[in-house]
């Protein structure tokens, strides 16, 4: 700096190459310090951020894959699958990898040979889910379709073809309802269980019945397999491999034979059949028909068959044995008598029924018109005379009737593994005043002692309710299979009373009863039971018997067997099936097939004849001809399965609750259409 | 001197083997190939005398210059720009021959400029005519590593000339102000976007942080020993881009670890070291300044594609000395080296007569 002040000396060659000796050592120096810093920058990246980079190197050569488990089956009491695994080619596709998913699905599409409506189905759901979630293309590929998706995988990112296992139910909808179905978890069940394995394609879980209630026994532990993979994602070569583990079985007490059976013995009709042992409460079978295919679920459901499930007033959807409620009309008159033997009443002493009975200003009819002339208990229970139990109940009230229907099972929930039960009603004043407000009348009695008014039941319990009756113990259900037979609490009953209510239900079929055509095909099984039949709107609508389908009564049927050493106890229930008449001929084919399977199928087949196949093959046929009507104007399924069955359950239950206000006035009808005076008109 | 450099050619031809995943073919052998060849022109340049290489210098440059003006030609001809011309046997790109040359022009320049005018305009417009004129036109092309690797050589020239100092800090001040703008304005957005990368990596890991982020993985994961020859994952199932050209080292870094770098490193070291020793070895301006300036060049190529291979520097596109696959760059060193013992063997005539 000093130097610029002065004038600077003349250049020459000597001071030049003085200043490339300076400066050339100031580049070399330069030169040096980038070389050290490089070293160092290197030692750096190589030594302290080593860990770092190893893992990222690893984690950009090794691609672990999760091995799906494969599932548990689901078994019956003898061994046999009721849900078991298939071993299918698939294709899934990851919505988030996908770079033109239009494009990709009609590439699939056609691959595939997939319809329109398919197609049109996985372009909504794409649009429409969390990218990470993988979608269903197709499984049951055969092997040529899957060879040809696989050879297009580079052109097509996104799509996943995997060989796997996919869930089978051999009895497909006969154990609908009972085993629910499995699909891929959706968005919400991911929040929830952050588990990789929900987001593997290919891989599902349980979304209803069994299926979901048992999710973590049946999954089991995923296997994984590392592969080295190039950047583009070709796999060089496997590295090492864990199997999985598959999940664990869970074995039921329902007889899946049986389970079959009573599914296709229902028919045409819409019902359900329980069928317990009424020495262990094992469940040997739980049939709600009509049913859907869990397949048909677990394989993604189309809209079309969604729609024809959903537009369906017999309600495909619902559980009937669980979810639904039914005025459970004379089957708890045996009940009834237990109640009345225990307040004293001797069984032999008499009430005249002339088809009808005046309580208060009004006259209750008997559903006999005609009359039962002097009736005592048992003709009570099997010809179920009404006038009977109105003139009784009058006389013990309604407490000890209510009591006795709880012990019996009546508004009970069971300690099974289910996703839901509905429990009905068991009415008796202190409930209708809580309720309603109101004091209890004694037409509630008259209505309540005859299964009708406010009391609802599921089929389960009217089930329980008979095999308590028959035994006299209090049964408890059980879906799961234990070897070890489980100790009943006793009702202190005495034997006499016991082999009186079991005789009359006896005389009921096999006697001057209401189901003589109930009788079994055996010269030494006698089967004992008691009709029921249902209101379910006023008479002045319907009569019961004819009109509209879901005007007319339900027939109900409970029932054990053998009448003198109960071993197997049930009930029927045939929604809108005219009367009894329609529910106790299934319970007798049920019951026929539980000693004597042959005997049993012979029936079955023969009206499986006139009724055009078995349930499956009625199934499909009626999904062809809706899928045919709707053509392609079927609305889509809704987005989250689950939706399907909170709708049922939302309707069934407001369809529960309707028949405790529309069909109070049961008997209160029976009285306008035997009495045809006016007196009970009157203001 | 040349023992170093078989080391280095020897263990690029290794590692170039590894990177075609454990086979000569088909970048190893064409590298020694390569080498050989231009190690040979190399020994012919050696016995040129200076008063040629003078007397060359000015035309060697024009020639050079024309090469790129015809390829810029080329390029707006056939619509669409190239950096090479097509010669029918042979495949030059002038933009990297222009990289010796302007060092050559420029030497000659100043050892021709008069001592007493160092300080003077005459000293700085015409040199900068010279050097501004290529870098255009290569910037043009548009490749911008080269031509800074060719205003670096030429800046290194003037510097060691003995331009008065405060030209340079004028320079760095004016570049200071003019690179924002150049960025902002004269960037390629493609060019804007591998500086910002450069930047923040992470910010766009499988885009063009893509090849910053599997490099440093690379470096990072071979830790001190390296995963051993042929071992290298990064490279062999294709996550390191250009594992044989640019990324070179990285591939090399994986296999060889942080040895095998400081080998690299050192062995470079030895011959730049030797290259400017040769440069104060001689005595009259023209040498010096041409070795230096050779010197410059190989430091510029070797420098940045370091820093970029470790994240220190943008993407640009500069191989390694060497030992990246590459006919182009090859040729350049080996000018460079052949130049280097040309001035060597001047000295110790010099000497000889002297002595």
């Amino acid at each position: 700096m000093a130097r610029r002040k002065k004038p600077a000396p003349p250049v020459n060659l000597s001071i030049l190459q003085n200043r490339f000796a300076r400066r050339s050592f100031v580049v070399g120096a330069v030169g040096a310090g980038v070389g050290t810093l490089l070293a160092a920058r290197m030692a750096y990246i190589a030594i302290a951020e080593n860990e770092k980079y190893e893992t990222e190197s690893e984690s950009n050569r090794v691609n672990l894959s999760l091995i799906p488990p494969r599932r548990g089956w689901i078994l019956d009491r003898n061994g046999a699958p009721l849900a078991s695994n298939r071993a299918d080619f698939r294709v899934d596709i990851i919505p988030e990898r996908m770079a033109n998913p239009d494009r990709t699905i009609d590439q699939l599409g056609s691959i595939l040979t997939l319809d329109a409506a398919k197609v049109q189905d996985l372009k909504d759901k794409v649009a429409s889910t969390r990218g990470f979630q993988p979608l269903e293309v197709a499984t049951g590929l055969d092997f040529e379709e899957f060879a040809a998706i696989s050879l297009r995988v580079p052109e097509m990112p996104g799509v996943i073809p995997q060989r796997g296992f996919s869930r089978f139910y051999p009895t497909g909808p006969t154990v609908g309802h009972l085993i629910g179905y499995v699909g891929p978890a959706s968005a919400e069940e991911y929040e929830l269980d952050r588990n990789p394995l929900l987001v593997t394609p290919g891989y599902k879980i349980g979304k209803d019945g069994l299926e979901k209630q048992f999710e973590q026994r049946l999954r089991g532990v995923p296997g994984a397999r590392r592969v080295e993979v190039t950047a583009s994602g070709r796999i060089v070569r496997d590295l090492d491999t864990r199997e999985d583990i598959q999940g664990e079985a869970v074995k039921l007490t329902i007889d899946g034979p049986l389970q079959d059976y009573a599914a296709r013995r229902i028919g045409l009709e819409s019902g359900s059949v329980v069928v317990m042992d009424c020495e262990t409460g094992d469940v040997l079978c739980m049939a709600s028909m009509p049913s859907f295919d869990p397949n048909s679920f677990s394989d993604g459901i189309g809209r079309v068959e969604y729609a024809m499930l959903r537009d369906d007033e017999r309600v495909p959807l619902r559980n009937k044995v669980l979810k639904g409620l039914y005025p459970p009309g004379s089957t708890v008159k045996p009940m009834v008598s237990m109640a009345f033997l225990e307040q004293g009443i001797d069984p032999e002493e008499t009430v005249f029924c002339g088809g009808g009975l005046r309580v208060g200003n009004r006259v209750f009819g008997c559903w006999n018109r005609r009359g039962h002339g002097a009736v005592n208990m048992a003709k009570g229970i099997y010809q179920s005379c009404d006038v009977y139990f109105y003139s009784m109940a009058q006389r013990v009230g309604m407490d000890p009737i209510a009591a006795m229907a709880r012990r019996c099972g009546m508004g009970q929930e069971f300690p099974l593994p289910v996703i839901s039960q509905f429990y009905g009603t068991v009415p008796d004043p202190a409930w209708k005043l809580q309720k309603y407000g109101r004091d209890w009348a004694a037409f509630d009695t008259v209505n309540a002692t005859i299964g009708q008014g406010y009391m609802l039941a599921n089929p389960l319990q009217l089930a329980v309710m008979s095999a308590r009756i028959a035994t006299g113990q209090q049964v408890m259900p059980r879906l799961l299979a234990r070897p070890q037979k489980p100790d009943f609490r006793k009702f202190d009953f005495p034997t006499e009373q016991k082999a009186y209510i079991r005789q009359a239900m006896s005389d009921v079929v096999n006697g001057p009863g209401t189901a003589g055509r109930g009788r079994l095909p055996f010269d030494d099984i006698k089967i004992a039971g008691k009709t029921g039949t249902a209101q379910v709107v006023s008479l002045s609508k319907s009569d019961g018997r004819t009109g509209p389908w879901k005007y007319r009564d339900h027939g109900l049927f409970i029932f054990f067997a053998p009448f003198d050493k109960p071993k197997y106890a049930g009930a029927v229930v045939i929604e809108h099936g005219g009367g009894s008449g329609a529910a106790y001929p299934v319970a007798r084919d049920v019951t026929t097939f539980l000693f004597d399977a042959q005997k049993g199928l012979d029936a079955l087949k023969a009206l499986e004849e006139q009724w055009g196949g078995n349930a499956r093959e009625r199934l499909d046929r009626k999904y062809l001809a809706y899928a045919a009507a709707a053509g392609e104007e079927v609305p889509p399924v809704p987005k989250r399965e689950s939706e399907i069955f909170d709708r049922v359950d939302a309707e069934a239950r407001a369809e529960a609750e309707a028949p405790a206000t529309e069909a109070s006035d049961a008997a209160e009808n029976r009285s306008q259409n035997v009495d045809s005076s006016p007196v009970d008109q009157q203001p | 001197m040349l023992i170093p450099l078989f080391l280095l050619v020897g263990f690029g031809a290794a590692v170039l083997f590894s990177a075609a995943g454990g086979n000569m073919q088909p970048f190893a052998a064409s590298h020694l190939m390569r080498f050989g060849v231009f190690l040979l022109m190399a020994f012919a340049m050696v016995p040129f005398g200076r008063p040629v290489v003078q007397f060359m210098a000015y035309p060697v440059y024009g020639l050079v210059l024309i090469l790129l003006i015809a390829v810029e030609a080329i390029g707006a001809m056939g619509g669409g720009s190239q950096r090479w011309l097509e010669l029918g046997f042979i495949r030059i790109q002038p933009s990297e021959l222009m990289k010796p040359a302007i060092v050559l022009a420029l030497a000659h320049f100043y050892q021709s400029l008069p001592a007493g005018m160092i300080n003077s305009w005459r000293a700085i417009v015409p040199a900068g005519g010279l050097l501004l004129l290529p870098m255009g036109l290569v910037l043009l092309q548009p490749d911008l590593g080269t031509s800074l690797a060719i205003a670096f050589g030429g800046v290194v020239v003037m510097f060691l000339a003995g331009l008065p100092m405060r030209w340079f800090v004028a320079g760095g001040a004016a570049a200071a102000v003019a690179v924002p703008l150049a960025f902002f304005f004269g960037l390629k957005e493609y060019q804007q976007r591998r500086v910002t990368t450069f930047l923040d990596p992470e910010s766009d890991p499988l885009g063009s942080g893509y090849h910053i982020t599997q490099s440093k993985i690379a470096i990072g994961s071979g830790g001190i020993n390296g995963k051993g020859f042929n071992e290298g994952s990064q490279s062999h199932l294709n996550y390191l881009p250009e594992p044989h050209t640019d990324f070179v080292f990285a591939t090399m870094a994986e296999e060889w670890g942080l040895l095998g770098g400081l080998f690299v490193l050192v062995v470079f070291g030895m011959i730049l070291g030797w290259g400017l020793r040769v440069a104060s070895a001689s005595n009259d301006r023209f040498s010096r300044l041409l070795a230096a300036g050779m010197v410059a060049t190989i430091f510029f190529y070797v420098a940045i594609n370091l820093m970029m291979v470790m994240g220190l520097a943008p993407v640009v596109g500069i191989p390694l000395p060497f030992m990246s696959h590459g006919g182009s760059s090859m040729m350049t060193n080996m000018i460079c080296i052949g130049t280097l013992m040309m001035v060597n063997r001047w000295n110790r005539q010099k000497r000889g007569i002297v002595g």
